[in-house]
């Protein structure tokens, strides 16, 4: 599936990696883009400040491709965007 | 100046951290395994993930600083005062004024005043206050500490501090034992100590996501990182001849001390790094790897540590490791950073010289890549000779401090 989040995440990794876009496909796994740990930090600190939102430790730790933090990123934006839909009403 | 190496006796503890003030409720809370984690309460922890941590409770300064002293000490300053205080009464040690010109003062920080330092820029960040107090900057300073007890005692002799992140305080022992045995100083009070409690800390610590949600569980296949904690701990280091000479009560001595750099990666550990600093103390001591029957782990209880350091100590002591007790008590301390591995040399000379070792606490289950005998929870009786208390810090320095029983 190719959107709008996904391309943003996978801008993410490139930017924040700096490396191409096009090597990055949503079957990479981390580990196979040349992320070590603290590369995993500055990006989980990337998408925390470009989506907005609030990447647990535990679930941080369990991602291993690029499509799991994707869909990682997609639930916790759906869960802030819901809260913040909650608050309104 | 005499040229011989000298053998170098611990004659003085002081300590102060979660686990009580002074060096009986330290031991008592370590022989209970009785962990000083709890919710953190002296920052609000409101925006922060990070909820645990290993605080001094109970610490009033106005009952150990008179009038305005107080104000030029942040907290782990005072800390390292405290613990200073209590391990100069107990080596029972008279300055006279040769003495102090001959003593070294050395101590560990891996940040300085963090209080001070989030307070006072707080105020100008946020608050727009036009001003700080004009004695922030001698506050934050890591050299406080050294500078107070220099002060404190009229020493007059080397005193300086080594920031070396984790491993600092085993870095400042480490040349305090240096100057001692060569003759360089004759007498050395060295340590360390950490307040890494302000929010500003807090937030960069919960972005490095090794800090544990729970608890410190070092080992433990269900650990979850590590848990920070606060205080100070502080040794006098002397001649063993010249304790003799005065009847002083020789806690322990050190024997070696190891150092090297990973050269590798800024976060991550090597195995070989921690390695070659454990075998450099065993050379430094002339003792075979079978003669040691304790390591106080750096064991931080993160994923990473643990089983890298597990693996270096294999490398060491090939299969005595089966024979080895290695436990971590982090896990009721906490991780004091900069001054960590003071707390941790006074457990190990503790353990030394009542032949019981500390636990590892908090462990539920065994991790295959930490097959270590890692003295799960229950302190142990165990006559030991030798010792070595071991720190990697981040940034892949590693200083491994090996002590020997009493005679």
């Amino acid at each position: 599936m190719s959107d709008e989040l996904a391309e943003k995440v996978q801008s993410a990794i490139a930017t924040s990696k700096r490396i191409p876009r096009e090597q990055i496909s949503l079957d990479s796994t981390l580990e196979s883009l040349g992320l070590d740990s603290l590369d995993q930090l500055n990006l989980l600190f990337a998408l925390e400040s470009d989506f907005n939102i609030s990447i647990p430790d535990d679930e941080a730790k369990a991602i291993r491709t690029v499509r799991e933090m994707v869909e990682g990123v997609r639930k916790l934006v759906a869960g802030s965007s819901g809260q913040a839909a909650a608050t309104v009403a | 100046m005499s040229t011989a190496p000298r053998r170098v006796a611990v004659t003085g503890l002081g300590v102060i951290c979660a686990l009580g003030h002074d060096v009986p409720s330290f031991w008592n809370a370590l022989c209970a395994g009785r962990s000083g984690i709890g919710r953190i309460e002296t920052v609000d922890t409101t925006n922060v993930r990070i909820q645990n941590g290993a605080e001094v409770r109970d610490f009033d300064p106005a009952q150990h600083f008179e009038g305005a002293q107080v104000d030029l000490l942040d907290r782990f300053a005072q800390f390292a005062l405290v613990a200073a205080r209590e391990a100069v009464r107990d080596s029972g040690i008279e300055f006279t004024p040769e003495l102090r010109q001959r003593t070294a003062v050395v101590t560990g920080s891996s940040v300085g005043g963090q209080n001070s330092q989030d307070s006072q820029f707080w105020a100008v960040y946020h608050n727009n206050s036009p001003r700080v107090h004009p004695l922030t900057i001698p506050r934050i300073m890591p050299n406080a500490g050294a500078s107070h007890i220099s002060m404190e005692f009229g020493i007059s002799g080397p005193a300086f501090t080594i920031s070396t992140a984790c491993a600092s305080s085993n870095h400042a022992l480490g040349q305090a034992f240096a100057m001692v045995r060569s003759g360089a100083a004759e007498l050395a009070i060295a340590g360390g100590s950490e307040t890494p409690f302000s929010f500003g800390f807090l937030k960069a610590w919960e972005a490095m996501r090794v800090v544990a949600p729970d608890t410190c569980r070092p080992f433990s296949r269900d650990r979850r990182g590590l848990i920070l904690g606060e205080g100070g701990a502080m040794l006098v280091l002397e001649p063993l001849e010249r304790a003799q000479a005065r009847g002083a009560t020789v806690h322990a001595e050190i024997v070696g001390f190891g150092m090297s750099a990973d050269a590798g990666h800024i976060t991550t550990p090597s195995t070989e790094g921690p390695a070659r600093a454990m075998a450099g103390a065993l050379e430094d001591a002339q003792i075979s790897a079978e003669a040691v029957g304790y390591i106080n782990a750096h064991g931080t209880g993160t994923t990473n540590n643990d089983c890298t350091e597990t693996r270096a100590i294999r490398q060491v002591f090939g299969a005595h490791a089966d024979r080895l007790a290695v436990s971590s008590t982090k896990s009721m301390h906490g991780h004091a950073l900069g001054g960590a591995s003071a707390l941790e040399a006074v457990a190990t000379v503790l353990a030394l010289r009542n032949a019981v070792l500390p636990p590892t606490a908090n462990f539920t289950t065994p991790d295959p890549e930490c097959d270590l005998d890692v003295v799960p929870n229950q302190s142990r009786a165990a006559e030991v000779e030798y010792a070595l208390s071991n720190a990697f810090a981040f940034g892949g320095l590693n200083a491994v401090v090996a002590f020997r029983r009493a005679e």
